[in-house]
């Protein structure tokens, strides 16, 4: 089952267009991932399904569950279960941890220390910490996820997940992207990480605002690797490179 | 009377009053012109002069000592409006310590004018720290003005903490201007929200002497016809003085807010930096706010929170 169609999407963002005629579907409860270069649209694709600010849509329609979410506000869009990971979480100064998961927290206090522990943190450690310059990078990335665990989401993008993570963390991340399906969520993971690529059940190929390619990790890996590590085509692919790869 | 009054301020500021009755915790409970309750602790002298619009205060604190529970001051004016007048004379001598947690409460709809007027001397390699949490009614009608020269000593350490908890600002108009002798440390901090037609000004000058260091840090918040304006300064005339001065403001609907930060070095071997941020809320913080199930308005409000805690 679809739980979300992007359907013609077309978007400019300072008179530059971003997204070209996009389609594809999101199965429910499904870990897919969307793989690209820096520039290919990925990170703009999932602002435009989280509502963010900054560009404008000119063509075509984001549904979930069949409802358009074009005219939603963001505070809309998470009230349906939709969330989004920030690539580089924001810092807040002065804002507790505690207060930042407690709020869209549908979990007890203890469910909520597990979590810390299941990411290899100890809750007494960070609760009363301020989301500021003091929490490294990865922390703060941590605490985000924790916080989108403990909405309990339907739909969760996540910016390049493993950005700013030690290697001793990234497992932890994949964990947690693990428990989300575990929970019953769908999972958009956008990346141009193997070891994140990896972690997902189908993956898009995106460039130049454009879906390449699409299909299982079997498939699609060695297509990515062969044809876009390094890119042949210098972001800038004709329709005969297109057709090689797709 | 005296005790009801009391109770009235503590359940205000929303802490028991029940700290009072422990001998070890200095305190003095001035309301209007009255001193309402007082208690000293060895080595602390507290002399009181009722004057016609406040008080008259001189507080000293001996040398060497170091008074283990902070003191508590209440500044009120319950069932009243007009003029308080508080002048403080404060003394911390040679390697004492003390930290003093001083609340304002003026909860009522009474058009309130409380000015405090104080001299602070801290001596050498003394401690003195000074956290002022202000209670005020909903309704824009309280006039503060809080005037402070503080003079440091060698080796001293001086921490201010400016915080309204409760109500609206009206207007405040804080100065406080500080003399920092060789390796003495000054915090001077303020957190401030303001609604309505509140003003909010801010002046707070540091001089800074050789290896001394400073650090004045302002966040402020207003929204709807709000006005703040800040200017903190720092003069670093001594060798290896060092001092940061900082300064955000969030402005919501048609508030206006300005910040000046001078920083002045009259040393080459001396460091002082600024920055100052003046802005609507962050777009990032409040979309991920948002992402996570809060309106935008209650997004900024915690963000705002979070800012002024």
């Amino acid at each position: 089952m679809n739980i979300l169609s992007v359907e013609n999407l077309s978007l400019i963002m300072d008179e530059k267009r971003i997204l070209d005629n996009i389609s594809l579907d999101i199965w429910d409860n499904h870990i897919h991932a969307i793989v690209g270069h820096n520039g290919a649209g990925k990170s703009t694709l999932a602002s435009a399904i989280m509502g963010l600010s900054g560009y404008e849509i000119i063509e075509g329609d984001i549904l979930f569950f069949g409802e358009s979410l074009k005219n939603l506000s963001i505070y809309e869009r998470s009230k349906k279960g939709i969330t989004l990971g920030w690539q580089e979480p924001a810092r807040y100064e002065g804002l507790k941890v505690r207060d930042f998961i407690k709020t869209p927290s549908k979990l007890n206090n203890e469910e909520i220390n597990d979590l810390f522990r299941m990411m290899g943190m100890n809750p007494a450690e960070y609760l009363d910490r301020s989301i500021d310059k003091t929490l490294s990078g990865g922390e703060r990335k941590k605490i985000e996820l924790i916080s989108i665990l403990a909405m309990k989401p339907k739909l969760v993008l996540l910016d390049e997940p493993d950005s700013g993570i030690d290697i001793a963390s990234i497992e932890k991340i994949f964990e947690a992207v693990k428990q989300l399906k575990e929970n019953g969520a769908t999972v958009i993971l956008i990346t141009h990480s193997k070891a994140v690529l990896k972690q997902a059940d189908h993956i898009f190929i995106m460039c130049c605002g454009k879906i390449l390619a699409k299909g299982e990790p079997e498939k699609i890996i060695p297509v990515w690797e062969k044809s876009c590590t390094p890119c042949n085509h210098k972001n800038n692919p004709n329709e005969n490179e297109l057709g090689e790869i797709k | 009377m005296s005790d009801k009054i009391i109770k009235q301020m503590y359940d205000e500021i929303g802490e028991d009053k029940n700290i009072l009755k422990n001998k070890n915790v200095a305190h003095l409970m001035i309301n209007y012109n009255k001193v309402i309750g007082m208690n000293g602790v060895p080595g602390l002298d507290i002399d009181v002069k009722e004057l016609d619009d406040g008080i008259d205060a001189k507080i000293t604190l001996k040398k060497g000592t170091k008074v283990e529970k902070p003191v508590h001051i209440c500044f009120g004016m319950l069932y009243k409006d007009g003029v308080q007048r508080i002048v403080l004379d404060i003394n911390i001598e040679e390697n004492a310590e003390v930290a003093v947690l001083a609340h304002c409460v003026f909860p009522t709809k009474n058009k309130i004018k409380h000015i405090m007027d104080a001299r602070i001397n801290i001596g050498k390699n003394a401690r003195y720290s000074y956290l002022e949490k202000h209670v005020h009614g909903e309704y824009g009608l309280i006039e503060v003005y809080p005037k402070a020269k503080v003079y440091l000593d060698e080796d001293a350490h001086f921490t201010t903490e400016f915080n309204l908890i409760k109500g609206r600002v009206g207007l405040i108009d804080i100065e406080y201007e500080a003399f920092c002798k060789k390796r003495s440390i000054l915090e001077m901090n303020a957190k401030i929200s303001g609604s309505g037609d509140d003003i909010i000004k801010i002046s707070e000058i540091g001089h800074l002497e050789e290896y001394a260091r400073g650090a004045l840090t302002t966040n402020i918040a207003v929204k709807d016809k709000a006005k703040s304006s800040v200017f903190n300064k720092l003069r670093a005339t001594g060798a290896y003085a060092r001092g940061h001065v900082d300064c955000k403001e969030i402005v919501l609907g048609e508030a206006v807010a300005s910040a000046t930060p001078i920083v002045e070095v009259l040393n080459p071997k001396a460091h002082i930096t600024h920055e100052a941020a003046i802005g609507s809320v962050d777009k990032k913080q409040l979309e991920t706010l948002m992402s996570r199930g809060m309106s935008e308005d209650e997004a900024s409000d915690l963000i705002i929170k979070g800012l002024l805690s």
